[in-house]
């Protein structure tokens, strides 16, 4: 009798990914959908489908999608969880989408504690479209739109969002992490869990930054993407739990 | 003079964007213009261009950028698609307000949702009503050419609006095609240097740009903005004949494809009207008298020249790439109004209105070809059975 130790979870659809070698967004599907089992939240739970790579969140998730135009997740998912306060929101959203177009309603949405969880994918470049610069590509990162390298002179710093959004009064939970090893990615998956506990607790805003790697768009092999974030990004972007307002309840529960 | 060369719409776009030498390009990426300003960034970036590069957080701050920029002084560019033209709605209305000569290719796509990335009329002619002049283009070679006379009508003395140039997301923006460019010396020189009107910082003459005007001057403020709006038609074929001399090519307001002798027309934009000459001729071959008429200033439109262009036919298919769900197509309300005029109640041709492609769904020959045996079958009598119908449609 043999036993099953290892299967796709019922989050997800039975679809194979369709996304480049190396990309981090099929990890981080299948953790969110990990999450939604474990804490027995699948029906439900509403998911938004960025603009960007993960445009097809509708075709893995095995749960509600919808799809809302770029930067206006955290909004749209204001207006779901105040008219269905019993659901479970989960934004997951792009640099470009949360920390560009978007920057207005992150920052709005976290300071009225909005009870919704948000999944920030920080790949530190515009990917869907072919590898722009972002708000945060890293000084000195070649782009298309920066060939020579971000400057910052022309084009400024990168943008910390887990730190911007931890100095406002109404998050209650921001997180950063990585994918760029075993240990950093089973972190990661303990991470997310907490954020959406927290939503599920009534405890308010929270978000996860997830550094995660474009080989395509970095044009590196995926183990260089590796690389990439632990030695580089992670100089800019360092791991860790930024704003935890209920740390001491949490530690007792 | 010139080099012809193999390159896709948007290569060519960039290139024309380039020979301008722009003083400021503002930008924000989004599919199927990406190419564009990722594009004119190396040119900045090799020093080719003396171009100030704004890396825009969204296209609404784009526009805005753009807006500031032109107003402070300088020749300023940038470009969109679909959702970031939707999102630049509030600040396309500033810019023509202002007197902003913009110069802003469109790369056409269609609108969410659903979500599209492919090539229709939609984002255009949702900003119709905008203030801007619309230059529209069935491929590379015009795409290039009108960006470049572009900068001529929107920095015209007598009209100082800007100005947006229409090609089709990835049928002619991503495919690759013979054209010609034109040398750079010739096209600087056509262009000239840009001359600021009204400037800021001019203290003898300070001045404010889009004050708050309520009801003693807004509706006067807006009268003026139509009859300045409409000196475009006059400048576009004062610049097209000077363009002409430069390049060869002639442009007028529109296109007329052997619609002189014609019975039945069609009318179509952009690329599609390729694909819609060659079934024409097939046509004629066949003894069906038909011609075509492809749109290029559709802000403001022609009225007067476009219903004397095709009073005199029977039949008339106008295709739209866009809706007004609850409406005709919005090229079809222009030529019904522009016929009407122009022929009167009773008379000049039967109308149809068919939409196609939306989203990018395929515009085929044999499309062209059954719009233009109905016209006939029209023209010889029989009855209308709907004015407005959806083709290429899966049932």
């Amino acid at each position: 009798m043999r036993k099953k130790v290892f299967g796709r979870p019922e989050g997800l659809k039975d679809a194979p990914f369709r996304f480049c070698p190396g990309c981090g967004h099929s990890i981080l599907h299948r953790i969110v959908a990990e999450c939604v089992d474990k804490l027995d939240i699948r029906g439900r739970s509403i998911a938004i489908g960025p603009v960007g790579c993960a445009v097809y969140a509708y075709d893995y998730f095995n749960f509600d999608v919808i799809e809302i135009p770029h930067g206006r997740p955290p909004a749209a998912a204001t207006g779901m969880k105040r008219a269905r306060p019993e659901s479970i929101v989960i934004s997951y959203q792009g640099d470009g989408d949360l920390a560009a177009i978007g920057m207005g309603e992150i920052v709005h949405a976290a300071n009225r504690g909005e009870n919704i969880t948000v999944f920030f994918v920080n790949n530190g470049i515009y990917g869907m479209t072919g590898g722009q610069m972002a708000p945060t590509t890293i000084c000195g990162q070649k782009t298309t739109t920066t060939p020579g390298g971000r400057s910052v002179a022309e084009a400024g710093y990168p943008m910390k969002m887990a730190e911007l959004l931890s100095t406002l009064e109404g998050s209650a939970y921001i997180a950063r992490t990585a994918i760029d090893s075993p240990k950093n990615t089973i972190a990661t998956r303990r991470l997310f869990e907490k954020a959406l506990r927290y939503q599920m607790e009534g405890k308010g805003f929270s978000l996860v930054e997830v550094l995660s790697p474009c080989p395509t768009d970095w044009k590196m092999t995926p183990e260089e993407s590796l690389k990439w974030i632990e030695n580089d990004m992670q100089k800019i972007f360092p791991l860790g739990v930024f704003k935890d307002k209920f740390a001491g309840a949490a530690a007792n529960a | 003079m010139g080099k012809i060369v193999a390159v896709t719409g948007n290569e060519a776009v960039a290139n024309a964007l380039r020979q301008a030498n722009p003083d400021v390009c503002s930008l924000y990426p989004i599919t199927p213009q990406t190419d564009i300003v990722q594009r004119f960034s190396s040119f900045v970036s090799n020093g080719v261009v003396d171009t100030e590069l704004i890396n825009a957080e969204s296209e609404h701050s784009a526009m805005s950028a753009a807006i500031g920029a032109a107003a402070a002084g300088g020749r300023v560019i940038t470009a969109t698609s679909s959702q970031g033209l939707a999102l630049m709605w509030e600040m396309l209305h500033i810019a023509s307000g202002m007197n902003l000569p913009i110069v802003m290719p469109l790369v056409n796509r269609a609108l969410s949702a659903p979500l599209n990335i492919h090539g229709d009329h939609s984002d255009g002619m949702g900003a119709r009503d905008t203030g801007w002049i619309q230059l529209w283009s069935e491929n590379a070679q015009e795409a290039y050419d009108n960006t470049i006379m572009a900068f001529r009508i929107a920095e015209h003395k007598d009209l100082r609006l800007p100005a947006m140039v229409c090609m089709d997301g990835f049928i002619i923006s991503h495919s690759i095609e013979r054209m010609e460019y034109l040398d750079d010396q010739p096209v600087k020189d056509f262009i000239g240097p840009y001359e600021q009107v009204n400037p800021l910082l001019d203290l003898q003459h300070p001045k404010s740009f889009g004050p708050l005007i309520l009801t003693d001057l807004y509706h006067e403020y807006k009268r003026l903005q139509h009859e300045i709006i409409g000196r475009a038609k006059n400048i576009v074929l004062q610049v097209s004949d000077e363009f002409a001399k430069l390049s060869g090519r002639k442009y007028g307001l529109f296109e007329s494809y052997r619609l002189e002798d014609a019975e039945v027309a069609l009318v179509v934009l952009n690329s599609a009207a390729g694909t819609s000459k060659d079934v024409v001729d097939a046509m004629r071959d066949k003894g069906i008298k038909a011609g075509l008429l492809k749109p290029r200033l559709f802000r403001p439109f022609p009225y007067e020249e476009v219903g004397s262009a095709l009073r005199h036919l029977k039949a008339v298919c106008v295709l739209d790439r866009a809706d007004s769900y609850g409406g005709y197509g919005p090229m079809f309300m222009e030529i019904s109004s522009a016929i009407y005029q122009a022929a009167g109640t009773g008379s000049g041709p039967r109308l149809v209105n068919k939409i196609y492609g939306l989203g990018g769904r395929d515009y085929m020959p044999e499309d062209a070809g059954k719009v233009l045996v109905e016209l006939d079958a029209i023209a010889k009598g029989a009855s209308v059975k709907a004015v407005k119908e959806y083709i290429g449609v899966r049932e």
